[in-house]
């Protein structure tokens, strides 16, 4: 078991440019089923050996797809999580970066009912070790095992999971929720799959600056998760009123720091690392035996 | 981005979100001939900087008279603005704003932000205008009176009067209220703002409402699709590496520590600081270099880092997703060689392409400590510098 993909998922590409190509590739070699790309006008080619679809519901017509990942620049990107969910896929997964707040806010309002479900967007994507890559996270990082990941940054989440990989520790599935301000699924999403998923033992995740999400989140876990979790906060030494790279990464109005969310953890047991080279280890000491 | 006030006030116009009349300046002939076209008894002359507080700082000045508008002006220019929000250096003032007096009655403030938690556009009002809203929300949070906006329904009629009557305005300011809101958030949308601030909105003795300041924060992923606002950056406000930075296409925040960095991804970014913190050192700066890292864009953020004459050593530290490692070795390597890096360099390469990267550097003959694990970079660094210091 695992959450969001395995070896079943069927994937198609929104946005067959470079990078999206590029990385459906690699996915494909990961053996990942890529069934097809959408490249509206292009319908009835093929690009590096994958099928290419006018639409969305040509694409899933064709190949009997459940899950789609998103490339599409900016301006067209709401636009194709929109045409995804229309479409009543499972799961899309938006990679795109630097979405506008007002189209985002209007398309995960738009949301609400469907039964797709979103992750991203500005972030890495999904992978189920030895199962499913979606998106553009480095696999070879991973490993199969029981320990949930899930993080809003995108580099940082490779450094967590190579620290529990090194450990020995493998990875039900490593999931980047996504540095913007309005994401999909969010770290209570993802805590809740984790922990009904029977094949994850235990949690860690990755947190940063700004928002409330990592506070919200620690309410969730002392409530509602009998699983241990390690986390770590980035941002500790951030000055306040700067954004550091990702559109929500933010100390705003004396709200979103470090501290808080470090504290707001701590007090529901989880185990937070303070240094974030000690992520693995953090999670090693809080939940013996995870190794194998 | 941010705007000036005058900037702000001119989208107000536009929007007919109502503001007091008033005119640019850059000279104290110019403030004199705008006080005198003005033609009020009273008129106000503001510095016009990115930063709040500014009367605090003497920035804000009345003047009877097109001659003591002329005097103020000639303070307030060229001046160095100190306020609690201005950076420690402070704010060379090189623009006023003179503005037509009012008559004040009463002072509150009104925003239109984007309220993360709830998912939804928010409208903020509350009667304790002219002060600092944070501390009104601390000191007395049953004050700040919050709707929320369903972004594929807007903001309704019913909202804004039911928001003028807890205001506690009468039915025909609330009819003055209700354009005026409904303008600000027109705007706020159609220009992607990410805040739309006023403080203090003024009602007058004579009944009408008007927004005596403007704030506006623009949402920069949506400066694609707004040239007109892009046009109104002011360089001079910003930093100048965060500029150049910008230009280049790299995240970069100044600090004020010994060691630079360069990272790709903003939360290993922020977590190398962290890092650095943790093992006893002080980083320079925030450096994502993103996604596209290549070869000729490591050069450019290592011509970025060592403009800061504080960077003692510096610390490179990739994990290879989308990026290649080897192509950040050629540019650290062509970079230190170009650029004649004398600091040392720490460099931790992981992910794609890392073997061939650390081959290359390693091959370079270039004084480069490698290092393996994010630990070993932190120590490797803050001992570099200790041992330069």
């Amino acid at each position: 078991m695992s959450i969001l993909c395995d070896k079943n998922t069927k994937l198609i590409i929104q946005g067959m440019g470079n990078m999206g190509t590029f990385h459906a590739g690699l996915s494909r070699d990961y053996g990942t089923q890529v069934v097809g790309g959408v490249h509206p006008g292009k319908g009835g080619t093929e690009k590096d050996g994958f099928p290419i679809f006018n639409t969305v519901a040509e694409a899933k017509a064709a190949t009997g797809a459940n899950a789609s990942v998103i490339f599409v620049p900016p301006p067209g990107a709401a636009d194709a999580i929109l045409e995804a969910a229309e479409n009543d896929l499972d799961l899309v997964v938006c990679i795109t970066e630097g979405i506008p707040v007002v189209d985002m806010a209007r398309a995960k309002a738009a949301l609400r009912g469907s039964r797709t479900r979103l992750l991203g967007p500005n972030c890495p994507g999904v992978v189920t070790p030895g199962q499913c890559r979606i998106g553009i996270m480095p696999a070879a990082i991973t490993r199969p095992g029981p320990v949930g990941v899930v993080s809003r940054s995108g580099t940082l989440t490779y450094e967590a999971v190579d620290q529990l990989s090194r450990l020995g520790i493998g990875q039900s599935s490593c999931v980047g929720i996504g540095g913007d301000p309005v994401i999909g699924t969010n770290f209570i999403d993802a805590l809740a799959l984790f922990q009904a998923d029977p094949d994850t033992k235990a949690v860690v995740m990755i947190g940063e600056i700004g928002g409330s999400a990592e506070e919200e989140a620690a309410e969730f876990v002392k409530s509602n998760m009998d699983k241990p979790v390690a986390a770590f906060i980035a941002g500790q030494n951030a000055p306040p009123g700067k954004r550091m790279g990702h559109a929500g990464a933010i100390i705003a109005g004396g709200k979103g720091k470090a501290s808080d969310k470090i504290a707001a953890l701590e007090a529901s047991g989880v185990a937070v690392s303070a240094s974030p080279a000690e992520i693995g280890e953090t999670l090693a000491k809080h939940a013996p035996g995870l190794a194998g | 981005m941010n705007v000036h006030e005058y900037q702000a006030k001119g989208l107000f116009r536009e929007f007919g979100v109502a503001v007091p009349e008033g005119q640019l300046a850059t000279t104290p002939e110019e403030a004199e001939r705008a006080a005198k076209a003005l033609g009020t008894p009273v008129v106000v002359v503001k510095a016009q900087v990115h930063a709040g507080g500014r009367g605090k700082g003497g920035g804000v000045k009345l003047a009877k008279s097109a001659a003591e508008a002329k005097t103020v002006a000639s303070e307030i220019l060229g001046m160095t603005l100190h306020t609690p929000q201005t950076p420690p250096e402070g704010k060379l003032v090189r623009k006023v704003y003179v503005e037509a007096g009012s008559n004040i009655k009463d002072e509150l403030y009104l925003a239109i932000l984007f309220d993360r938690a709830a998912e939804k556009f928010a409208v903020v009002a509350s009667t304790e205008g002219g002060m600092e809203i944070e501390v009104v929300a601390e000191n007395t949070p049953d004050k700040i009176l919050t709707t929320l906006v369903e972004p594929n329904v807007g903001l309704r009629d019913y909202q804004i009067r039911d928001l003028g009557f807890q205001l506690g305005f009468d039915g025909d300011l609330v009819k003055k209220f209700v354009p005026f809101v409904r303008g600000l958030y027109n705007l706020y949308i159609e220009k992607d703002c990410s805040q739309v601030e006023i403080n203090p909105l003024v009602v007058t003795q004579e009944g009408d409402l008007f927004a005596l300041d403007g704030k506006l924060n623009f949402d920069d992923n949506a400066l694609y699709r707004n040239p007109e606002v892009a046009e109104l950056r002011d360089p001079e406000e910003e930093d100048e590496r965060e500029r150049a930075a910008n230009e280049i296409d790299l995240a970069y925040v100044g600090l004020d520590g010994s060691i630079g960095c360069m990272v790709n991804g903003a939360g290993l970014a922020m977590a190398t600081l962290d890092m650095i913190h943790y093992c006893g050192g002080t980083p320079a700066n925030f450096l994502d270099a993103g996604g596209g890292a290549d070869k000729e864009k490591v050069k450019e953020a290592f011509k970025l880092i060592l403009r800061d004459d504080n960077v003692k050593a510096i610390l490179v530290n990739i994990f290879g997703g989308i990026v290649r490692c080897d192509l950040i070795a050629e540019g650290v390597v062509a970079a230190a060689s170009d650029l004649g890096v004398t600091v040392p360099l720490v460099v931790r390469l992981q992910g794609t392409k890392s073997i061939e990267g650390r081959e290359i550097l390693a091959q370079s003959n270039l004084n480069i400590t490698p290092a393996e694990t994010l630990k070993e970079a932190g120590e490797a660094v803050v001992a570099a510098v200790k041992g330069a210091a």
